[in-house]
């Protein structure tokens, strides 16, 4: 059986939710030993740890790995891989930023995104903004995969009681300074883990406009709040709130996009979502062809009108 | 400081791709084919950079079949003064294009590689990641925004959660995102000029680079189809629906 290597993706406290499908995907592999590398995070890797199916945690607790910096990270990730056949992690910005890195030093092709396990060493994955599906089989010594979290369910958070075991840390590689960050603070359900999301175009004019038609909607709904590249673009909401081939994938039970045409972009990142619904002025605008509820109208009369009848 | 960026010749992205209907591929007979719109961005950013006098030359990179001239012409075209065709029929995955890139920048010792963040049929977001890697400096993925301060760039990157900024020794790698720049469109005497500007023409072979596959595609098909649902006439219906769902 092939032993897995997965990324916890962490703050230091608690393991974020794209770890949890992530497990999922490794567990159809293989074996399933979690490495948490952070700075001060014992937490972190108390809650890896009890994580269902994990069967070792591996904790690499280092000032250098505080920012997940991927000079630093991907050397002791590579290093770990000699006792190890598969480097798992989600296709989160910070997998996609990390394991690259570790696939180029163990000289291996990443395969990326997997949305299915088909065999030891043959994955599904999309092409050409999910336009098509691709069955690749690795000829690779060792793998390296990024997981497509909407595409695997989530492992339980508890349930498990693996051992943790310490390693110790590479140097700084001295490359590279983390500066800061802007982090929004919001009370709303994360993009990729909201069961509803009401989302908004480019129709919706600025950011008051945005904030004064969706936000009320969403605030009803209890739903994450999602934006298409146009309405990112053009400053209404920030880079994160952008769905899409290039942007988050999202899967909620409800999508509602409001003002927005349907380019096969956007279509990449929310299609496999349960319902959707679409609210747009244009009856022949594409996001119709893949709605399941439409509702042809003038948003900014419609809108405030559904928001009230809730 | 020398710039290389990295471009590469990609359906268009109007078009909607088709899967041949023998499940080998997708059909790219015939359809229209240009620059990754990353890697647009990728060129004008160091078009800007040359235009602040902070870069002094930029060279610009594809590996790809005879056809990708026209994509390191229309880069040309924007301002890069001469092209790399590493030529090559068929596909080359993005861990062989990290090799033959980090060959070119042993020779060419660019100070900054820019790539973009992700090829838009291949869909990998690999390549500079990649290069970093195997030339052993720094990187920074998914730019929103950088600036060259001394003998560092600082770059703000477009994270899940937000946005964070990074510190890079140089030589470094930065690879592009949508928000980093709003690529130009190269004037016709731009064009012109651009038929004259110096283009190489080299094979993986000149570089060492093994190109064989290391994964093997065994089928491409289609994705499930979402057929289109109803148009419901009114707000008060579409309630009616929401809470059939339960979601209101
Ligand atoms: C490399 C690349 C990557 C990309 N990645 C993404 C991505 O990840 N995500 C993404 O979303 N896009 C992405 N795009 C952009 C994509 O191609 C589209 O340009 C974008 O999705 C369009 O956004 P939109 O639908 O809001 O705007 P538009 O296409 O302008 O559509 C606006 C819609 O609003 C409707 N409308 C206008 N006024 C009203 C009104 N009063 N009431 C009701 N309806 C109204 C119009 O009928 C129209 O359908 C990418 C593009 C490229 C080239
Ligand atoms: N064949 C190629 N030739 C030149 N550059 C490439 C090639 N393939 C990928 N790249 C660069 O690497 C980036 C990321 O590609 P990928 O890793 O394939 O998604 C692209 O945006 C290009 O800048």
């Amino acid at each position: 059986m092939s032993k897995t290597l997965v990324w916890v993706e962490h703050d230091n406290a608690s393991v974020k939710d794209a770890t949890l499908a992530v497990v999922t995907a490794a567990l159809q592999i293989g074996e399933v030993t979690a490495l948490v590398a952070g700075s001060g995070c014992d937490a972190a890797a108390a809650a890896a740890a009890q994580i269902a199916g994990v069967s070792k945690v591996i904790k690499a607790d280092d000032a250098a790995y505080a920012n997940a910096l991927a000079e630093n990270v991907a050397p002791l990730v590579a290093g770990l891989m000699a006792d190890y056949d598969v480097f798992v992690a989600p296709a989160t910005t910070t997998g996609k930023n990390i394991a690259p890195r570790v696939a180029a030093l163990l000289d291996v092709m990443q395969v990326s995104d997997i949305l299915s396990v088909e065999g030891p060493k043959t994955f599904t994955r999309p092409i050409y903004a999910g336009n098509a599906i691709a069955t690749v089989e690795s000829g690779d010594a060792k793998l390296v995969v990024t997981v497509r979290g909407t595409a695997f369910g989530k492992a339980e958070a508890t349930g498990g009681s693996a051992a943790v075991e310490a390693v110790g840390a590479h140097a700084d590689s001295g490359m590279s300074t983390f500066i800061g960050s802007e982090i929004a603070k919001s009370e709303r359900p994360e993009l990729t883990s909201a069961k509803i999301i009401v989302s908004g175009g480019r129709a919706l004019k600025d950011a008051d406009t945005f904030q004064s038609v969706i936000t009320p909607l969403a605030d009803k709904l209890g739903a994450g709040i999602g934006a298409s590249r146009a309405a990112v673009d053009a400053g209404y909401v920030p880079n994160d709130y952008q769905v899409g081939q290039t942007g988050k994938i999202v899967a909620p039970q409800v999508y509602i996009a409001v003002g927005i045409s349907g380019a096969i972009q956007h279509l990449a990142g929310m299609k496999d979502s349960k319902t959707i619904i679409a609210i747009n002025k244009d009856e022949d605008a594409p996001i119709f062809q893949v709605a399941d509820i439409g509702l042809v109208g003038d948003l900014f009369t419609l809108v405030p009108e559904l928001t009230g009848k809730l | 400081m020398k710039a290389l960026v990295c471009v590469k010749r990609v359906i268009d992205y109007n078009v909607k791709p088709r899967v041949k209907a023998d499940g080998t591929g997708v059909d790219l007979a015939n359809v229209k084919m240009s620059m990754n719109p990353f890697d647009e961005i990728a060129v004008e950013e160091a078009i800007r950079l040359k235009e602040k006098g902070v870069v002094t030359e930029i060279v610009a990179v594809s590996v790809g079949p005879q056809k990708a001239q026209e994509t390191l012409r229309t880069a040309l075209a924007m301002g890069a003064d001469r092209a790399i065709l590493v030529l090559c029929e068929t596909e080359v995955e993005p861990l062989a294009v990290a090799k033959i890139v980090k060959a070119i920048a042993d020779e060419e010792q660019p100070g900054l590689i820019i790539t973009g963040k992700q090829a838009i049929d291949d869909d990998a977001n690999q390549v500079g990641q990649m290069v970093a890697a195997l030339l052993g400096r720094p990187q920074g993925t998914f730019a929103n925004e950088i600036a060259i301060e001394g003998d560092s760039v600082v770059v703000k990157r477009e994270i899940d959660g937000g946005l964070e900024t990074v510190k890079l020794a140089l030589p470094a790698i930065v690879t592009a995102d949508l928000r980093l720049n709003e690529p130009r469109y190269a004037s016709l005497p731009n064009i012109m000029k651009a038929k004259s500007k110096p283009l190489a023409s080299k094979t993986p072979e000149d570089y060492g680079v093994d190109v064989a596959p290391r994964l093997k595609t065994l089928k491409v098909t289609e994705p499930p189809v979402r057929s289109a649902g109803i148009k419901v006439p009114d707000v008060d219906t579409l309630v009616a629906k929401l809470k059939e769902m339960g979601v209101a």
